[in-house]
């Protein structure tokens, strides 16, 4: 264990979407590399996790999306998170196909993961995303 | 965009004021220990005024957090404040840990103040046991007092009842419940987890599943012994035992009344500032160990190093080491 501040990631499906298998992974790879998870898990809205994000002092949030939403939810995380004053950075991960990367990362996502992400990379996303959000 | 960082009386005044994200920051700060958390610590302790504290504990599963969610929503929707502190393990080997209490509280986790309302809302922070035990020992108490003094009332402390320090933690608390469930194992096994002797109200959750009445027939059993020897309380209080079934809703209320019941009977018989004493002293104490394991430490690296070596090389024995290094921690002081 390093003097590091422990990272704290709150992990979360947003909206009507069934497929927790990756987030299960993502919660697993993230605690091995020493993480802080707290696990919302499924069906969450983004006032949810915005509460969550607050008095967790989450320094990333993580969102997992299989059901196509993620044009319409992934900006509206962002959103949410800039109106309550907070500049934790949201990490997509799940299926997401080529041509929306760009859009979600202008829409203000910190960063997209795919499948057949390494564990390593996912971690390393994610400490990415913080340091730069600092 | 880039917002400044607040100094400590700046973040404690905004969570004072009910700003939520202050409060999740300053819990960060309890957690992290070391100035900063004393810090915290020094002006928290002037405005906390004595919110009800009350300890959680069961094996994993037994249903707590569904539990505290249920008791957290009733108390609200009757205008109380409550907040809830959710400690769960950390790993051993990464430091890593998954808090997955907020899953179960779901319900309750988004009760922010309803739009056009005043409705006060609850706080729920999840904290990991971070590997050193001793860190949980100090940072609870100071998270619970800083809830305290920002107007949480009561302060719910859920832990899994694994590990020593975790039941210090609920022993410590003003009420200290005990969740049980049928199929794990007869009363003799939960005689071993020293759950029983922390316990002032006994839940047996999950009641509608088989063998719950054969879990409260045995938990009575053990009660009448603790009666036998004398070591049921001297003011004549013995733990009730409610049954419960978290996931239906039922059972809640009369958990919580149980709760208040043993209020009190605690305020009735001066109990309660007895044990506030007693959580204090505990407080003071893993403070002072905490203290006395940094010189320690710092002992071994410094001036000592060279004591060390010669243990280390077989010169001395390390009986001889640690009196040494002793006597020069205690001059130092």
């Amino acid at each position: 264990m390093t003097d590091q501040p422990q990272l704290r990631v709150v992990l979360a499906k947003l909206g009507l979407d069934g497929h927790d298998r990756g987030i299960k992974v993502v919660a697993r790879i993230l605690r091995d590399a020493g993480m802080e998870v707290i696990y919302l898990g499924l069906r969450q809205t983004t006032a949810s996790i915005v509460a969550a994000a607050e008095q967790e002092d989450a320094d990333a949030i993580g969102l997992s999306m299989h059901n196509a939403g993620h044009m319409t939810l992934a900006p509206a995380m962002v959103a949410a998170i800039d109106e309550a004053e907070l500049d934790t950075p949201v990490i997509v991960g799940g299926i997401v196909p080529e041509q929306d990367i760009q859009p979600l990362l202008d829409a203000g996502v910190a960063a997209v993961l795919g499948p057949g992400a390494s564990a390593e990379e996912v971690a390393q996303t994610i400490r990415d995303a913080v340091a730069n959000a600092d | 965009m880039a917002k400044a960082k607040r100094s400590i009386p700046e973040l404690y005044e905004a969570a004072r004021g009910g700003e939520r994200r202050a409060l999740g920051r300053l819990l960060t700060l309890v957690e992290r220990g070391g100035p900063d958390a004393d810090a915290v610590s020094e002006l928290a302790h002037a405005d906390s005024d004595g919110a009800h504290i009350v300890g959680i504990t069961g094996a994993p599963g037994a249903g707590k957090s569904t539990l505290v969610g249920q008791l957290v929503t009733d108390l609200v929707e009757a205008g109380a404040k409550p907040a809830v502190l959710a400690v769960d393990p950390s790993s051993p080997l990464t430091g890593g840990a998954i808090l997955g209490d907020r899953i179960r509280m779901d319900d309750i986790a988004e009760h922010g103040p309803a739009p056009g309302t005043q409705r006060p809302s609850t706080f729920i922070r999840s904290m990991a046991t971070r590997g050193h035990s001793g860190g949980l020992a100090l940072a609870v108490p100071l998270a619970v007092r800083l809830f305290d003094a920002c107007g949480y009332d009561p302060v719910i402390v859920e832990t899994v009842g694994v590990g020593q320090v975790e039941v210090d933690v609920v022993g410590a608390a003003d009420t200290a419940v005990v969740v049980m469930t049928p199929g794990m194992g007869d009363a003799v096994q939960a005689n071993k987890a020293g759950l029983l002797e922390v316990a002032d109200v006994f839940v047996i959750n999950k009641a509608d599943r088989p063998g719950a009445n054969d879990v409260r027939r045995d938990l009575d059993l053990m009660l009448d012994l603790s009666h036998m020897t004398g070591q049921e309380s001297e003011h004549g209080y013995r733990p009730p035992i409610v049954m419960a079934s978290a996931l239906k809703g039922e059972g809640n209320v009369e958990v919580w009344k149980t709760v208040e019941d043993h209020r009190a009977h605690l305020r009735a018989t001066g109990q309660e500032t007895i044990r506030r004493q007693n959580r204090i002293r505990t407080e003071v104490r893993a403070r002072l160990a905490q203290a006395m394991s940094n010189a320690a430490e710092a002992a071994m690296d410094g001036e000592g190093a060279a004591q060390l070596h010669r243990a280390e090389t077989a010169e001395i024995s390390p009986n001889e080491a640690t009196n040494e290094l002793l006597r020069q921690l205690l001059r130092e002081s």
